[in-house]
């Protein structure tokens, strides 16, 4: 059995990556039945519907540029909104991908190394029950912070600067620029740059004790206060 | 065994090595390996500037330093790696089975394919097409593809060694166990975790084939070349059959069942990261009878392994084998994990695997093969060796600086100063770490080099025509 064909095609190919596979991924996939993934739509919460606004008053242009006008309707507004964070909430995570981010950020605040102090609450599973989650975004190397509760924690005028070139807010930042979600400046992000902020905003906008860090006081917006 | 061969070649009725072994392929295997090594290594380059922030070319789009390092490690694990493999398969699969692949053009097909697939999963990238798993970057629709492509490769090489009657060599083992293993990781990894589970099961499944494509792809068809190629070496059969048979059916086992490791403290369920944890810690003890086996199998050689290149290569790679899995079982320690995870203790430790071990091999056995195969010595053996030393020393530096780094990095961050304060001391290491990695890339180069100008100056006859060629042990 040990050096036969057949032996090592079905016991060690097929029956040991099974038994590892039903242990080690169906057990999880189980366990986590209770808890159905989220779509992008039902992801939209009070504050990142706030946020995204909040991207509609700082940059008017680039806003309108990507997605139009609202309509003149309260009602029709909210869900226009919701239309079109939904769409820059899937964009953002795709260039939150395709850039590589996750290679540099982790998204999961651990149990040890004081980092519920640093960054927040640790995470929990049903945080990453979602389709943004498809595959987790949880990280493997963390050359920049974690960014699971980044959501909140700075104003979109500073990630828009940060992004457009890193050091002009952290001195020495090893992060790469990444002007091509711009038409030139900061100011004016592309509806990709839009999008990516957007995803940056979402992040963690789902806790109670969201943003974790900077004290929220919250610029009326109509609309905004509306939706709620 | 290699006392069995020689017994075989002598006999008239057994088929001789050019009506077995596709030598032009091989060759190309190998050249296609080199380049792909090349844009990688550019790659790492890239990003290792960056990270000392003196980046000559940012604010390029298709230059962004986050979409060349997924170019890094996919290039050396499907470009380098893959090809690699394959050639090498190309070489000692006929000559083991006395049989050669199923089909001539199915290779040439399968090697087109490949390169496809690898440049296609490239451009992808740089396009900003990658998906989110480690590994797993190829863009959505090469997935189908690549696994199309691992088929072939498991219908064309398993045909072979199917055919075979009576007991298998310890090769045979890891190869066709490998064959499953990769067309099965791959189709976990790059449709489960996409398409059908998220969140935390995701994580699991993902953990799981970073660690299968390492554990289940890499590390059986380096073993495999191992056995085949030290025993030629030495001209002695290994030490230990029992060994032999406790190192593959221990592996097997172990292996695929610690994926969880890579996610230690996240959401997945504690048990399973216990029982991922406790396995690591198992294979430590399979891979040390393994060692054990390769080194009593050296024992009593003199200084071979210091005077033959190749063998110096395989045994660097051996020892650097035992050091990361020694690391192994302390790293997935969780006392361990809290201090180092998401550290550049982690990106040394792969790099140890992934170049001091699984590269070493290869270019251990491109050294043997290439004059063989070329039937012409290499045009400077001097190069070969500064090839060796510069790889292995440059090596050397380059994970015991990340390794040591990855440690300040995890107590600054676990003393909660300030995020920059962690990149301010990082920075000596990353600027050793890019010097090192020139210094690798630099001997590549030579190797490059060296391997074009024998191939200028290799006699242009018909192999076939070639006699002395003929012999299956052209030791
Ligand atoms: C080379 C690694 C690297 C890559 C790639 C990278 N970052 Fe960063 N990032 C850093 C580092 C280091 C910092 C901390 C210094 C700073 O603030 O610039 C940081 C900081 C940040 C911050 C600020 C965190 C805070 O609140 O202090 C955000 C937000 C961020 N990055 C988002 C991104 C996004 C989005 C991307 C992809 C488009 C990205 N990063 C790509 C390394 C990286």
């Amino acid at each position: 059995m040990f050096e036969r064909k057949s032996g090592i095609i079905l016991i060690a190919g097929i029956g040991f990556f099974a038994l590892a596979f039903l242990s080690n991924a169906v057990v999880p996939v189980l366990m986590y039945q209770h808890m159905p993934e989220k779509t992008v739509k039902e992801l939209i919460n009070g504050n990142l519907r706030y946020q995204f606004e909040d991207l509609a008053q700082r940059f008017p242009e680039a806003f309108e540029n990507a997605y139009g006008q609202p309509p003149a309707d309260p009602e029709q507004a909210g869900s226009w909104y919701n239309d079109k964070c939904e769409t820059a909430l899937r964009l953002g995570h795709q260039i939150y991908v395709g850039e590589g981010c996750w290679h540099c950020h982790s998204q999961f605040v651990r149990p040890v190394s004081n980092e519920d102090r640093r960054w927040g609450p640790v995470s929990k599973s049903w945080e990453y029950q979602n389709e943004l989650q498809r595959p987790v975004m949880f990280g493997t190397r963390r050359v920049g912070p974690d960014l699971s509760r980044e959501g909140g924690r700075r104003s979109s005028d500073w990630q828009a600067v940060h992004l457009f070139h890193p050091e002009a807010l952290s001195v020495g930042s090893p992060m790469p620029k990444y002007p091509w979600l711009f038409d030139g400046a900061p100011d004016k992000p592309t509806a990709r740059g839009l999008a990516l902020l957007t995803y940056i905003q979402w992040l963690g906008s789902w806790h109670e004790t969201y943003p974790y860090y900077e004290d929220y006081i919250p610029v009326p917006i109509k609309t905004a206060a509306k939706s709620e | 065994m290699s006392a069995g061969t020689n017994i075989v070649a002598s006999d008239r009725n057994f088929p001789k090595h050019q009506d077995l072994v596709e030598e032009q392929l091989v060759l190309w295997y190998f050249v296609a390996a080199l380049l792909f090594m090349t844009v990688s290594m550019l790659a790492g380059t890239l990003m290792g500037l960056q990270l000392i922030r003196h980046n000559p070319l940012p604010s390029i789009e298709i230059l962004s330093p986050g979409r060349w390092r997924m170019i890094h490690t996919n290039a050396i694990a499907y470009g380098f790696l893959a090809n690699a493999f394959l050639g090498i398969m190309h070489w000692v699969i006929p000559r083991l089975t006395l049989r050669p692949c199923l089909d001539r053009r199915l290779s040439y097909l399968i090697f087109a394919a490949w390169q496809f697939v690898v440049l296609a999963t490239a451009v992808g990238i740089i396009f900003g097409q990658a998906q989110g798993l480690e590994w797993g970057e190829t863009p959505v629709w090469i997935d189908p593809v690549a696994q199309l492509g691992l088929l072939l490769v498991a219908i064309n090489f398993g045909a072979p060694i199917l055919q075979t009657r009576g007991p298998m060599y310890v090769t045979l083992w890891y190869y066709l166990a490998a064959l499953v293993w990769t067309f099965l990781t791959y189709a976990m990894g790059n449709f489960v975790p996409e398409y059908f589970v998220c969140g935390s099961s995701a994580g699991a499944v993902g953990g799981l084939f970073i660690h299968d494509l390492v554990g289940l792809f890499v590390t059986p068809l380096g073993w495999g070349m191992m056995y085949y190629f030290v025993p030629i070496l030495l001209k002695r059969p290994m030490w230990s059959h029992g060994l032999s048979l406790v190192g593959f059916w221990g592996l097997a086992f172990f292996y695929p069942l610690q994926g969880i490791h890579h996610f230690l403290y996240t959401p997945i369920p504690m048990f399973l990261q216990y029982g991922a944890v406790l396995s690591t810690i198992a294979l430590e003890l399979v891979v040390v009878t393994v060692i054990i086996n390769f080194v009593g199998t050296l024992y009593g050689t003199g200084g071979l392994v210091v005077t033959n290149l190749p063998l110096r290569y395989f045994y660097t790679g051996i020892l650097f084998y035992f050091l990361t899995c020694l690391q192994c079982a302390l790293q997935v320690t969780m006392t361990f994990q809290a201090l180092i995870h998401f550290t550049d203790w982690v990106v040394g430790h792969a790099h140890m695997v992934m170049f001091g071990v699984f590269s070493m091999w290869q270019l251990g056995v491109m050294t043997y093969l290439v004059p063989r195969i070329l039937k012409t010595e290499w045009y400077s053996a001097k190069w070969c060796e500064w090839h060796y030393w510069a790889s292995a020393g440059g090596l050397l530096v380059m994970s015991g600086d990340l390794i040591l780094g990855g440690l300040f990095q995890g107590w600054s961050w676990a003393a909660l100063q300030p995020w920059d304060a962690s990149i301010r001391l990082s920075i000596p290491f990353w600027s050793v770490r890019l010097v090192a990695g020139v210094v690798i890339f630099a001997a590549q180069i030579l190797f490059m080099l060296n391997f074009y100008l024998t191939w200028r100056k290799a006699p242009r006859t018909n192999p076939v025509t070639i006699p002395d060629s003929s012999g299956l042990t052209t030791a």
